[in-house]
């Protein structure tokens, strides 16, 4: 899933400072589970932002609403109604909500409280982990099934790198060197000749430098 | 594959060879790099030349290197992945070679975390080991990166990568070097070496699978100024390996300076004698290049071959 984090409070107010009325529009989606734009934070954003305006004496009213999905024209057609008398809307979606919002009402400041950071998911409780880099295509059969495209700190595909010591990345203690866990997974698996294999460069077209990128799929496409 | 490399005709012709290290300026006056290169020109057989060390903004590598060849030291210039993609590679390739540059050294580049410019954007278009195995295609085969075709003055580099048998997994790392010798590369200089012990354990598996026979290894030594140079290094550098033993002796030395340097000496007599497969040694005399005539001529290795 796609998991974002909230921006300071004082940032979000600060992008609606002219505003009086402003929508906060939640997701359920993939920021509810990572407990940063769901229904809960939603209003807890909402209601932090009128403590604050309240203290500075310019009042600031606030309606909530939480989509489905943010990224699903359906869902965000949804919230027309509530649009209509607002100045401002803060989603709490991820970059890709904030932008169908955008796109949808086209006469609204719509700015993000939301920093979306990466996909991955959580370790424990409170910990989430990047552990895909949306590279286009995909080669985890190649190394264990672990992604050094974005787990190693370099990318690189024929670690690891001289860096590696003790388990961790050069970069931090705090992070696993990805080809210290791909060369253990190898070893546990018996395939460590799979390693000695020369990985070629990445057809990195495939990935963002490709322009931005399209998924078409005839086959479901209803006219 | 022959090229025009002082350097590999020396280390192909089995004498032990010797390079040193030159760190471009933080500022764009070639001064001190030549001041570096007439220094040592008679001491050693080529000097790399970083890029961008420790992702410092520094005097390009290769630019610096055409001023090192013009006081008389043929230059290694290094080429790290961090900040190029393999377009600006080839191009900085081509480049280098037109300048007289003929060995190229393939590294991954220390990752900008630790430099001047914390919040840049990195690259790894490609990595390494894929930088060697198209250097390597460029000059056998004509091509390149792509697989188009070179129609004419191809860039024929002798090629040349880093090993780090201080690094882990420690089984890999000959596992690893290997890899880069079927990728191409031709000599090999490695890490820092202060635990002799491990390094020793890290030839005899080179040894054992034959790959001082494929390639040329310069064991990479580094003279200390102070105990606590050293201790930094134990603490905060990953992939090194510093003994306390080591630590100790320079704490315990009247003159620390004196002793990195007596320390620097005895290494490489030693690999030079006891270490078999081992072709050369690599000086890198961080910030301190005055020494490196000293240490050369002290080990018994000078003077040098003359090509
Ligand atoms: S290889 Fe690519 S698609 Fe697969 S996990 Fe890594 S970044 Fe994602
Ligand atoms: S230490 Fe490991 S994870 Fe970090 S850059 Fe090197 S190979 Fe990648």
């Amino acid at each position: 899933m796609i998991i974002a984090q909230q921006k300071p409070v004082k940032d979000i107010a600060a992008m609606i400072s002219e505003c009086k009325k402003v929508l906060l529009v939640g997701c359920a989606g993939c920021v509810t589970v990572c407990l940063s734009g769901g229904e809960k934070e939603t209003e807890v954003l909402a209601s932090s932002l009128r403590i604050m305006r309240k203290m500075e004496d310019k009042p600031l009213e606030t309606v909530t609403y939480t989509a489905t999905r943010q990224c699903d024209p359906e869902y965000v057609a949804m919230i027309d109604n509530y649009t209509k008398d607002v100045d401002a809307i803060i989603s709490l979606a991820c970059g890709v909500g904030v932008q169908y919002l955008a796109e949808r009402f086209t006469d609204k400041w719509v700015v993000p409280a939301l920093d979306t950071k990466f996909i991955g998911g959580s370790t424990v409780h409170g910990n989430w982990e990047e552990k895909c880099g949306l590279c286009g295509e995909c080669i985890l059969h190649r190394t264990g099934g672990i992604c050094p495209i974005i787990r190693c700190s370099k990318s690189i595909l024929n670690g690891p790198c001289g860096g590696s010591q003790y388990g961790k990345c050069e970069v931090s203690k705090d992070v696993d060197c990805a080809w210290q866990l791909i060369y253990d997974r190898m070893k546990a698996l018996g395939k460590l000749d799979k390693l000695m294999e020369f990985h070629p460069p990445k057809d990195w077209s495939k990935s963002r430098d490709g322009g931005p990128r399209k998924a078409i799929r005839e086959d479901v496409m209803i006219d | 594959m022959k090229t025009e490399s002082k350097l590999q005709q020396i280390l192909d012709s089995g004498q032990f060879a010797v390079t040193a290290e030159i760190g471009p300026p933080k500022h764009s006056s070639a001064e001190g790099i030549r001041h570096h290169a007439e220094m040592m020109k008679d001491y050693v057989d080529a000097t790399n030349i970083t890029d961008n060390q420790t992702a410092i903004v520094r005097l390009s590598s290769i630019a610096a290197g055409v001023h090192v060849q013009s006081c008389g030291i043929e230059p290694i210039v290094q080429m790290t992945c961090r900040d190029r993609n393999r377009i600006a590679m080839q191009s900085d390739l081509l480049g280098a070679y037109s300048l007289g540059m003929r060995n190229v050294l393939c590294l991954s580049g220390d990752h900008q975390k630790f430099g001047n410019h914390p919040t840049a954007k990195n690259v790894y278009d490609i990595d390494s080991m894929q930088l060697i195995y198209y250097l390597r295609r460029m000059r056998d085969e004509k091509l390149f990166f792509s697989g188009e075709e070179i129609k004419e003055h191809e860039p024929r580099f002798f090629i040349g990568a880093v090993a780090n048998p201080f690094a882990d997994p420690f089984e890999f790392r000959v596992a690893r070097l290997e890899k880069k010798v079927e990728a191409g590369a031709q000599f090999i200089q490695t890490q820092c070496i202060f635990d002799m012990e491990r390094f020793e354990r890290f030839m005899e598996m080179v040894r054992e699978r034959g790959i001082d026979q494929r390639v040329h290894i310069l064991a990479g030594v580094t003279p200390m100024k102070s105990w606590r140079a050293a201790k930094y290094i134990q603490n905060n550098v990953s992939g090194m390996i510093v003994p306390d033993e080591l630590v100790e002796r320079l704490k315990n030395a009247e003159d620390p300076k004196r002793e990195g340097v007596e320390i620097c000496i005895e290494q490489i007599k030693y690999i030079k004698e006891n270490i078999k497969g081992v072709h050369g040694v690599h000086i890198m005399a961080i910030a301190w290049e005055e020494v490196v005539p000293e240490i050369v001529e002290r080990s018994g290795l000078y003077p040098r071959p003359k090509i």
